[in-house]
């Protein structure tokens, strides 16, 4: 910047991610973040409240319909999309998690490269899942049966407090490849790779409120998350045990699917991506 | 009031034909040995478009040694950087899109519509789809682990060059397999320049090998010692030649032939939905369509003033200029081509059958022929059972659902069949009992990468599109 020193560096404000926007929390509060292994504050992040939640939910909600209704093959692009940009934000994700995470640049390259590895993947998987897991049915009598995947609808994903880049991504491509939508809760450890990311969300293509990206304390929010009666399945990427078995007490209110912790070598797979459909069996009549 | 379309040309600026086109071998455009090159033609016009490499046993032999050379390094990749490669080519022919349809339209004959709306699309979406499933093989065959084949010879027909071209090389790589590949003689310049798409995306020099060419040049790949599969989209003819040269070979085979596909229209059909199906089966792409509703079947009852809809929509249908993006019905792709579709329908009616062709004219340049059909034909009429491959319909009628099925499955082939009913239990029923690889339920020729596509007897085995596509180019570890 010419003229004035370096001290003087605008920085980013890393504001939520809903609906396809960019809003500040409605509470006004925020957490800090810092620089790694030091005092020097890198962010102040947004702390969401119950209310953010519910705009995130209502966000989530209108676009699903949509997001569902388009074809697998372009819910492949816009996915592959994510893999492009993500590449092409490279710098500015390792600049987030060398400088608040200290990760070396080696670490930091890898963490990128194994988020663009979990776009393609589930890119890849959009247009597929269905022929491995759908059947045509053998029923006795004169009956065309079959079974068919729908995604489930509106996903609440809680990320594990161990950050991890590449299985951050993994999970919210798994929950959208299906045609979910997803409201996401990250852990405070690495929060602000909110800023990149939700960068290479807004410029996929991707249908505004299909993915919506929340920083704040999980602790107040997952009562919220656990009543919700419009979510329809709870991912809970954390290992509190009591936390789980809280979330799970509530989902019986509307019967929301819990997911438990997905295990590292699950990551990429068929198996994660269907907990997040419902097979439907349709039944016609052969004859006359 | 007459309802003329103004002339709506695309340009042919964005192509850059290069005069003499060579053989593609090893990463590189190389000379043919015998230094011998034969025209492609521009069939709407007739004039030449340029020169094409005819590759003989000895290129051939070295395009197999380039394939043989670069597939252990290719097999070994992870799918994951295999489906890279993939990937990266669907997006380029994404990104250079409307080269490619100008391309295409000028060396087949088909109308730019087409080729810029179904096949090139087609073409980008086969690439991204078998990209996904590079890394994905486990899931193949459920509980089993494969492996690929090896090096695998590729023919392909002049009927839809890009888009067979997706079709053999797409799951053929994705599946780890090097790929030897001979476009039609008529058709060569559109997979010459996706080879340079290969070489844009970066693809591993010998993984794609294309030899230019006619049937000695075909006949050199089927005979190749060192090709472990041959797969070859063409006429039942070749295919009998093709089947009986590797009989004592250990070499794979897959087919995808002719048809002679049965349209059959139930008295409860959508009528005038039925009506533009059954135009759009046989017309499309100028009928050269191995799929094509080339037999129409009409419940009795509504025989005659479904003809005369018939006739209606026929003489509004525009043959002309494939330039013109209002045309509907494109060339013959060739002289040869042109004068059998012609010399059939004189047979036809020679033989009695009641012809009908619209009223109006086509250009007298180039290879063009009417849309047309023979009507109240019956089983053993020599159109309603020999192949034309070109825009001409057998209709005859039946009076129940069981006439209907024996008359559709009463052909040697078995490719394609398309049922009209509103009734879904007479569909279901009518598909369940009809001998095709592919049966359209109130729609026809529609396509898509996860769409297995194949026959049944005669015309053919195997599938490609979909999870069905994979197994040909796989074996069990």
């Amino acid at each position: 910047m010419s003229g004035l020193n370096n001290e003087l560096k605008i920085a980013k404000t890393i504001k939520l991610f809903i609906g396809g926007e960019f809003p500040r929390t409605e509470s006004g509060r925020s957490v800090p973040v810092y620089l790694a292994k030091s005092k020097k504050i890198y962010a102040n992040l947004c702390k969401a409240s119950r209310k953010d939640l519910r705009n995130a939910v209502t966000a989530a909600q209108e676009a699903q319909k949509g997001w569902a209704s388009r074809s697998a093959y372009n819910r492949t692009q816009i996915l592959y999309r994510m893999a492009e940009m993500t590449e092409g934000k490279r710098e500015e994700f390792i600049e987030v998690l060398t400088n608040t995470l200290g990760y070396t640049k080696i670490a930091a390259n890898k963490a990128v490269d194994e988020a663009v590895d979990a776009f393609v993947y589930y890119a890849g998987f959009a247009d597929k899942y269905q022929q491995m897991v759908g059947a045509v049915n053998p029923v006795s009598g004169p009956h065309h049966n079959f079974t068919s995947s729908e995604p489930v609808g509106i996903v609440a994903l809680v990320c594990n407090s161990k950050f991890n880049l590449g299985n951050m991504v993994a999970q919210i491509a798994a929950i959208i490849a299906s045609g979910n939508s997803v409201v996401t809760i990250m852990a405070d450890e690495g929060a602000a790779t909110l800023a990149p990311l939700s960068e290479v969300l807004a410029t996929s293509d991707l249908p505004k409120g299909v993915v919506n990206l929340l920083t704040g304390d999980l602790a107040e929010l997952h009562s919220h998350l656990g009543t919700h009666m419009e979510i329809n399945s709870l991912s809970y990427q954390g290992t509190n045990k009591k936390v789980l078995g809280e979330l799970k007490e509530m989902a019986a209110g509307n019967m929301k699917r819990v997911i438990p912790l997905i295990a590292q070598k699950d990551m990429l797979s068929l198996d994660h991506l269907i907990n997040y459909v419902e097979f439907k069996t349709v039944w016609h009549p052969i004859g006359n | 009031m007459n309802f003329e379309y103004a002339p709506s040309i695309e340009s042919i600026d964005i192509v850059k034909i290069d005069p003499k086109n060579k053989l593609f071998i090893d990463g590189k455009f190389v000379e043919p040995t015998s230094k011998k090159f034969f025209a492609t033609i521009n069939p709407a016009t007739g004039e030449p478009l340029a020169q094409i490499a005819d590759a003989n046993a000895k290129d051939v032999d070295l395009a197999v040694k380039a394939a043989r050379k670069a597939f252990p390094k290719w097999a070994k990749l992870s799918g994951k950087e295999r489906g890279r490669y993939l990937f990266r080519i669907a997006r380029i022919i994404q990104e250079r899109a409307r080269e490619l349809a100008v391309l295409e339209t000028l060396d087949n004959g088909k109308p730019i519509k087409e080729s810029r709306d179904v096949d090139v699309p087609l073409v980008a979406a086969h690439f991204f789809y078998y990209a996904g499933w590079a890394d994905k093989l486990e899931y193949a065959i459920p509980g089993k682990d494969t492996k690929p084949l090896g090096v695998v010879g590729q023919i392909i027909p002049w009927n839809f060059p890009l888009l067979m071209a997706a079709w053999k090389i797409a799951p053929a790589l994705a599946c780890g397999n090097t790929v030897v590949i001979k476009p039609a003689e008529t058709t060569s310049l559109s997979i010459l320049l996706l080879a340079q798409i290969f070489q844009e995306a970066g693809l591993p020099e010998g993984v794609v090998n294309i030899v230019t060419g006619a049937g000695e040049t075909g006949a050199a790949i089927v005979n190749h010692p060192d090709i472990n599969k041959i797969a070859f989209t063409g006429s039942t003819e070749v295919a009998r030649i093709i089947q009986k040269a590797v009989a004592h070979t250990d070499k794979k085979l897959t087919l995808e032939l002719g048809g002679k596909s049965a349209n059959i229209v139930y008295e409860d059909a959508a009528i005038e939905q039925a009506v533009e199906g059954v135009i759009n089966g046989i017309y499309f792409n100028q009928g050269h369509v191995c799929c094509a509703g080339s037999r129409l079947l009409l419940e009795e009852s509504i025989a005659e003033m479904f003809v005369d809809k018939l006739k209606n929509r026929m003489e509004k249908l525009r043959v002309g200029n494939p330039l013109d993006k209002n045309t509907d019905i494109g060339a013959i792709n060739s002289a040869a081509e042109h004068a059998k579709i012609m010399k059939l329908v004189e047979s036809g009616i020679s033989e009695g059958g009641e012809y009908f062709e619209p009223s109006f004219a086509i250009p007298s340049k180039g290879y063009f022929h009417k849309p047309c059909f023979f009507n109240k034909v019956s089983s053993a009429f020599s159109l309603s059972r020999v192949e034309v491959f070109g825009p001409v319909l057998a209709i005859s009628t039946f009076r129940t659902t069981a006439e209907a099925i024996m008359k559709a499955n009463d052909t040697q082939y078995g490719l394609a069949a398309g049922v009209w009913s509103e009734k879904g239990s007479k569909v279901h029923k009518t598909a369940a009992a009809l001998k095709a690889g592919i049966i359209w339920a109130n729609t026809y020729n529609k396509f898509d990468p996860s769409s297995p596509f194949g026959g049944f007897n005669e015309s053919g085995f195997g599938r490609e599109g979909g999870r069905h596509g994979l197994f040909p180019y796989l074996s069990i570890k």
